[in-house]
């Protein structure tokens, strides 16, 4: 019994690893037919981590290698608590609020492999990030609430549930303002490109990553990988009313996917603090007005 | 020491891998330096062989030297190279680094890269075009996939004789971390 359990974890892991990975790969290529450049395969990034982790790596002590494997293990064990189709490992009560809180852990497992490293360009990276989560989390978290109340239930599994029976239950329909919010949140939540102040490669070079080669960095390729999985399937299941079939729920996140690539392919980067109050303004008042209109 | 972990096999899949992704570190010094965001960009795309910048050494497979090299700069070159995780490849790009092209009497750049780092391929040209730098490229892939690629193994085994030629120019190398 117990080994099917830690199969079925396993399973899950590596599926979504798979996943993300190709999901990025498909976001390379969309991204360079907008630039009218023919891009790379779609396979790239399989091929990326294949190389990465063929290669030396060089470690800056214990926290250093702690913090990437926090990372690393923070959104694998997020990954657990967010169904993908109709597989779900919990429903309890409360996993949204956990998803929240875990999701956290691989940001600040990225802090502690800053401190390890010592470089200042990482630390100007990842307190760019933090701060940066502290602007989307603020409206996130407002459409949060307001959808445990409309659906009466604070799981992920609850929520799904609440939709179902067709397209008119989406709280798409429903919650279209918190939909709106929920997605430019989404695209800081996933460093697309108007908030990419946290990694901006041509100014403090990749940030938080900066001093991670060779394995390390493969490692976390990987966890963007599931990172990628874990937030589109969450918007999925949030607000696209989740899917019992596993195909056509692939298919909404490719579409959440795609639609945050596009977005991302034009737009130029905020500044983190213009970044910060931008989503303390429209995306906030957007996310109280939905409140007041769900609640009363 | 590794050699003995890796099974040829093993060495085999990594460096199909690593032929068809390898992440360019662009050391931008010298005027060739221009040519590299048309290499990049839509008009001749470098993404589709797999190749792409990187943004800093630790992440990087390739050191691109773009030109003449002053010695003040030769110095953090050296530092870039060292940083970088092997596999790692050299590439000298434009006359200034093979001989010293239009900069051969200059009193403070050096002529010839690869008597500093060990070079795996030149591109030749002042500047070369991006088709002759793609077409380098595709020659470095070769080589990697021939295993014919081995600079950094021969910097280790000829350590000396880089560091003495380095001291030459630059005086003691002192690090400062
Ligand atoms: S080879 Fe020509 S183009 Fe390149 S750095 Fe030297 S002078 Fe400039």
């Amino acid at each position: 019994m117990i080994i099917i359990t830690i199969l079925e974890f396993l399973l899950i892991a590596i599926f979504a690893m798979a996943l993300g990975l190709l999901f990025m790969g498909i976001a390379r290529k969309v991204v360079a037919r907008t630039q009218k450049r023919i891009g790379p395969p779609f396979y790239q990034p399989y091929l990326d981590v294949l190389k990465l982790f063929g290669k030396d790596a060089i470690t800056h002590g214990f926290i250093f290698d702690f913090g990437a494997i926090m990372a690393f293990g923070g959104m694998i064990a997020t990954l657990f608590f967010v169904p993908i189709g109709s597989i779900y490992l919990y429903s309890m009560s409360g996993t949204l609020l956990l998803v929240i809180y875990l999701m956290a852990i691989a940001y600040l497992g990225m802090a502690m492999a800053t401190v390890g490293s010592g470089n200042p360009l990482a630390s100007v990276g990842i307190s760019r990030a933090l701060t940066q989560m502290l602007g989307y989390e603020m409206p996130f978290i407002v459409v949060l609430l307001t959808l445990i109340y409309s659906s009466g239930s604070s799981s992920i599994v609850g929520i799904m549930q609440a939709q179902q029976g067709g397209f008119m239950n989406w709280n798409l329909i429903n919650v279209p303002l918190g939909t709106l919010v929920a997605f430019i949140a989404l695209l800081g939540l996933m460093g697309k490109k108007p908030f990419d102040a946290p990694i901006a490669p041509s100014e403090i070079a990749s940030g938080p990553v900066v001093e991670h080669g060779g394995k390390y960095l493969g490692l976390l390729m990987l966890q963007h990988a599931v990172s990628i999985v874990v937030k589109t399937a969450l918007f999925v299941n949030l607000f696209f009313g989740g899917a019992s079939n596993i195909l056509f729920f692939l298919l909404k996140m490719l579409l959440v996917w795609l639609l945050a690539t596009l977005i991302g392919s034009v737009f130029p980067r905020f500044k983190v603090e213009e970044g910060v109050l931008f989503y303390w303004k429209w995306p906030l008042i957007g996310a109280l007005i939905q409140a007041v209109i769900i609640i009363f | 020491m590794k050699e003995k972990y890796k099974s040829s096999k093993w060495q085999e899949v990594i460096n199909w891998a690593q032929k068809r992704s390898l992440f360019m570190l662009h050391y931008c010094t010298g005027c060739g330096a221009i040519e590299l965001p048309p290499t990049m960009t839509s008009r001749y795309d470098m993404s589709r062989f797999g190749i792409g910048p990187a943004a800093t050494p630790r992440q990087a497979d390739i050191l691109l030297i773009t030109g003449y090299l002053s010695t003040k700069t030769l110095r953090r070159v050296v530092y870039t190279y060292e940083q970088m995780q092997d596999p790692k490849f050299v590439m000298g790009f434009g006359s200034c680094t093979i001989n010293g092209g239009m900069y051969w009497d200059s009193y403070n750049t050096i002529k010839q890269l690869d008597k500093y780092l060990p070079v795996d391929l030149y591109i030749a040209g002042c500047m070369p075009r991006p088709e002759a730098i793609l077409e380098g490229f595709l020659d470095l892939k070769e080589k990697i996939e021939n295993g014919e690629a081995k600079g950094y193994k021969k910097y280790k085994e000829e350590y000396e004789y880089y560091k003495t030629n380095q001291k030459k120019v630059l005086g003691e190398v002192k690090r400062r971390q």
